[in-house]
Parts: C-alpha cells; sequence; structure tokens
C-alpha cells in the first residue's frame, strides 16, 4: 500500500482499505457478468468454473507459480471447454457443468496431495481472505474488473440480443458461438479476479444473487445492471463493516449480505 | 408440383433436401417469393416446415441444393439487416426486465452497432416499428408486463426495425388474441404493399390474412404439394377460415 487514506472506521487501516477496493472492484464486475449468465439459465457456471480454479491453483502452488496465473488459465479452458459442449450439443448445459465441477475439485484435491500443500494458502482460495490481499492482488483484481466493466460497455447490447434468442441472434448476424464463448471466458475472469475476495466456493453467489435482487427492482435491461453492481457493492460494504464489528468472516458475511438483500427484493410481487 | 422459379426472387430455395440420419426432411423442395409478395407456407406436424425454415435461415446446412436470400447464398448475405425473422415467442423468462424499447432496439444490431448508443435515428426507426404494431404507448414498458399477443408484436417490431425487405415469420400468432392478429395483419400487409418486402408466413392460423395472402404452399411429407393462390385451394373445398372445415382440420388429415 503506498499510503493510507483518511477513510473513516472502520476502514481506517490499510488493509481495510485494500480490502475495500478490492471489493468494490469484485462487488461491481461479478453481478456484470452474472446478469448474463442468470438469463442463459446458467446461473451456476461460475460455480463450475471456480472449482476448475481451484485445480489452477493448486497447480500453481505444486509447480511455484502465482497461483492466480495458473487459476485463470485453468479456469478460461474449463468456461471455454463448458460452452462448447453445450454449444455443439455434446451434453446438456448442466451434464458439461457436472462435469468440470467434479474433475476440478477432484484434479485440486489430487494436486494439493501431490504438493503436500492442503494447508492455509489453498485455504485463503476455497474460503476467500480479503483482509490478507496484498497491494499485488488487488492491482490484478482491479485490472481484471476494468477489463470486465469495459467488455460489458462494449458488448451488452450484443449479449443481451443472445440471451433474448439465439437463434435469432444467428439471423441477424452476430457471432453467437464468439459472444458465447466470450462471456464464458469472462465469467472466468471474473471467478478468478472474485477468488481472494470471496473464495471459490463462494464466488458464483456474488455473481448470481445482486442479480436476483436487482431484477425485481429494475425498469430495464441495463438497469438490471446497474442495479445489480449497486447491490454487489453494497453487499461488499456492508459485509465488512459487519466483518470487523463482530470479527466474522467477511467473505462469507459478504454473501449473506447479497443473500438477505435477494430475500428482501423477493417480498416485491412485481407480476 | 414444379414450382417456377421467379428471376430476381427475394427468397429462393433451389431443389434442397435435408436428412437427419437416415430420415429424410425434406426432399427437392424448390420454391421462390417475389419482391412485394405475401407468400405462406403450411403443412401438418412433422411435415418438415421447422427444417425448411432454418435451412432458408442460413441455421441448417441442407444436403443437397441452396437458399438464397435476395440472390446470395444465405450463408453469405451480409446485409443481414435486410432480412427479419420473427421466432416463434421466445421463452422469455418472466424476470427478465428488458423493456420492449429494449427488446426493438435489439433489431438494429444486424447493421452492426455493438458498442454505440442509440441515435436519433435509431429512435425514430424504433417508434415507427412500435407504431406499425400499435405498441408505442409502451415503449418504456417491462416485456414480461404485456400479453402474450403484446409480447409478440415486441417481437415483430424488433424485426421490422430495419425495414427489411425479406421478412421471415414461423407461427407468429400462436395463442395471440384477436386484437394482436388484426393488428399483426395490417403490420405485415403495410410491408409488403407499402415497402414491397417479401414475406414468408409459416403458421396453421392464416385466419387473419388468408384473404391477403397472393399465395399458399403445403408441404407434406418434405415436398411442396400445393403452389397456388388461396382461392385454387377454397375451390376444391378447404377453407382457410375458422370452419369446421377449415385448414387446420384438412391438415391433420394429411398427417
Amino acid at each position: 500500500m503506498i499510503a493510507t487514506l483518511p477513510l473513516p472506521w472502520p476502514f481506517d487501516r490499510d488493509y481495510m482499505q485494500l480490502a475495500l477496493l478490492a471489493g468494490l472492484v469484485v462487488g461491481i464486475s461479478a453481478p456484470l457478468i452474472g446478469t448474463f449468465l442468470v438469463h442463459k439459465r446458467m446461473s451456476l457456471m461460475g460455480d463450475g468454473i471456480g472449482h476448475v480454479a481451484f485445480a489452477g491453483v493448486a497447480a500453481g502452488l505444486l509447480l511455484g507459480v502465482f497461483p492466480i496465473w495458473t487459476a485463470m488459465v485453468a479456469a478460461v479452458a474449463g468456461a471455454v471447454g463448458i460452452e462448447w459442449l453445450r454449444l455443439r450439443g455434446r451434453a446438456a448445459g448442466d451434464l458439461a457443468l457436472a462435469m468440470f465441477f467434479y474433475s476440478g475439485i477432484a484434479g485440486a484435491v489430487v494436486l494439493s496431495s501431490l504438493a503436500h500443500s492442503l494447508n492455509a494458502s489453498v485455504l485463503s482460495y476455497l474460503f476467500g481472505a480479503i483482509l490478507t490481499v496484498s497491494t499485488g492482488d488487488t492491482v490484478v483484481i482491479v485490472a481484471l474488473g476494468l477489463g470486465i466493466v469495459t467488455a460489458v460497455v462494449v458488448g451488452w447490447r450484443a449479449l443481451f440480443a443472445v440471451v433474448l434468442d439465439e437463434d435469432a441472434a444467428r439471423v441477424a448476424g452476430l457471432p453467437v458461438t464468439g459472444l458465447s464463448l466470450g462471456l464464458a471466458a469472462l465469467a472466468a475472469v471474473t471467478v478468478v479476479a472474485a477468488m481472494r475476495v470471496v473464495g471459490v466456493l463462494l464466488v458464483a453467489a456474488l455473481m448470481v444473487l445482486p442479480v436476483g435482487a436487482a431484477q425485481r427492482w429494475a425498469g430495464s435491461f441495463f438497469g438490471t445492471l446497474v442495479a445489480a453492481s449497486g447491490v454487489g457493492a453494497a453487499s461488499v460494504v456492508v459485509g465488512l463493516v459487519i466483518a470487523r464489528v463482530w470479527g466474522v468472516a467477511p467473505g462469507g458475511t459478504i454473501v449473506l449480505v447479497a443473500a438477505s438483500a435477494f430475500a428482501l427484493s423477493s417480498l416485491r410481487d412485481r407480476r | 408440383m414444379t414450382t417456377i422459379l421467379i428471376p430476381n426472387a427475394a427468397i429462393q430455395l433451389d431443389d434442397v433436401s435435408f436428412a437427419y440420419g437416415a430420415d429424410p426432411v425434406l426432399d427437392g423442395v424448390s420454391l421462390a417469393v417475389a419482391p412485394g409478395e405475401f407468400v405462406a407456407l403450411v403443412g401438418p406436424n412433422g411435415s418438415g416446415k421447422t427444417t425448411l425454415l432454418k435451412v432458408l435461415l442460413g441455421l441448417a446446412r441442407p444436403d443437397r441444393g441452396q437458399a438464397r436470400i435476395l440472390g446470395e447464398p444465405v450463408t453469405k448475405l451480409r446485409e443481414r439487416w435486410r432480412l427479419g425473422y420473427v421466432p416463434q415467442r421466445p421463452s422469455v423468462s418472466a424476470d427478465l426486465a428488458a423493456t420492449v424499447e429494449e427488446v426493438v432496439a435489439a433489431g438494429l444490431l444486424s447493421k452492426g452497432r455493438w458498442a454505440r448508443r442509440l441515435t436519433k435515428h435509431d429512435k425514430d426507426e424504433i417508434d415507427h416499428a412500435l407504431e406499425s404494431v400499435a405498441l408505442a404507448d409502451r415503449r418504456k414498458v417491462r416485456l414480461v408486463e404485456l400479453s402474450g399477443g403484446q409480447q409478440q408484436r415486441a417481437f415483430i417490431a424488433k424485426a421490422l426495425v430495419t425495414r427489411p425487405e425479406v421478412v421471415v415469420l414461423d407461427e407468429p400468432v400462436a395463442g395471440v388474441d384477436a386484437e394482436s392478429q388484426r393488428r399483426f395483419r395490417d403490420s405485415l400487409v403495410h410491408l409488403v404493399q407499402l415497402h414491397r418486402s417479401a414475406v414468408l408466413l409459416v403458421s396453421h392460423e392464416l385466419g387473419a390474412v388468408a384473404d391477403d395472402l397472393d399465395r399458399l404452399l403445403v408441404l407434406r411429407h418434405g415436398k411442396i404439394i400445393f403452389d397456388d393462390t388461396p382461392a385454387e385451394l377454397r375451390a376444391s373445398g378447404v377453407s382457410l377460415g375458422i370452419h369446421p372445415s377449415d385448414l387446420p382440420m384438412w391438415l391433420e388429415e394429411l398427417e
């Protein structure tokens, strides 16, 4: 950290400021990708990718490489693989997901045992460790988040057309296969960015729950994207405050706050 | 029956055959629709209508023959905005917050304007398309808050927003209320008469447009068995209306 900013309690300490920055980036960008996954009825895709990314983390620890990069390679390959199987009709969406989901976690267990590293380092990726993110981690997370936001700003109309009707999008000349694989790759980037914040086991929650909360209130699809990012960011801030006050695990707290927002919004019946 | 191919046809299938494995679905189908012509394609369930549409739109590759749109092989058609497609009403998630305007604006993407914000001209075109299906006052409403018929009219506006020269519709009025059927008929007649668009309508329910059709094609077991005016079919005792001896009953007998 270059300098500690004069922020009020509980963000007065440098580790809390790093956590806030990394968390806000993930809280804003994860629901952007989640909005498209939810409407493609692939809400659990983030979970599948998360487990593959975990195998990548274990591979990184085994090889002595920065685990974020090995996780990135594994996650993108896994995400593209899941979507490729679905698009080719080789496996139903949920079956393709299950295949990667279980292979990922099994691979992670085997690689961890080879590296004799089933320890705190691995657990920090499994459950998140937002309060221990380094300046280097935060720089990577911010860069990945900026990439995700830029991609969504440029491509949201085209991705929306694909969500609406894949065949009609193909007839309109949109590169549906490329867009779908691109969305899968972005989901993988999101998982890797969020891995240190909430952990691979909870990363999909931050992609999906804010969307569930936002779409009951939003008046448009674009409004859903904006509102979901708002709910994601607010969940991070509130979750970090609660975690600091009561000394509980921040990753789980952030997700519980997002789940509460979803539950509260479900009380509103728009139909 | 031999179809006479029309020079400069807007829609053309040349001797198209298609099989799923060993099961032939289309067997040497040829058809053509000229600019400004309103043609309906009907056929009993399993006759190959859906496959024919997929080949026509470039979503399936035929084993033999070729589909052409505006003179070009459909898979090589670059100016995609010249082709409008209205699918069977997509199963939109009840939680999708998209507005009618957003759905119609998605139709403009065939002009390749992904990243750009909507211009004044785009908004005028959206207005025009929504007026043609009588939904101008529902522009900012969420799609899922409309009735089934109104939702389908929004998807018709999405297909018409680029003022396409060719419009292909797949069962667009299935289960749609009478008011929406009338609006739907008006917008198609407007397209054919004012814009000289070629319209190919695949449907079981022709009641709303029966009097406006130039030609009717009947597909059975992957072959076109009738290609003539609706009057000719009526002359053989088949009504296109809603009487007991009407088209759907007749099609069921063909199965």
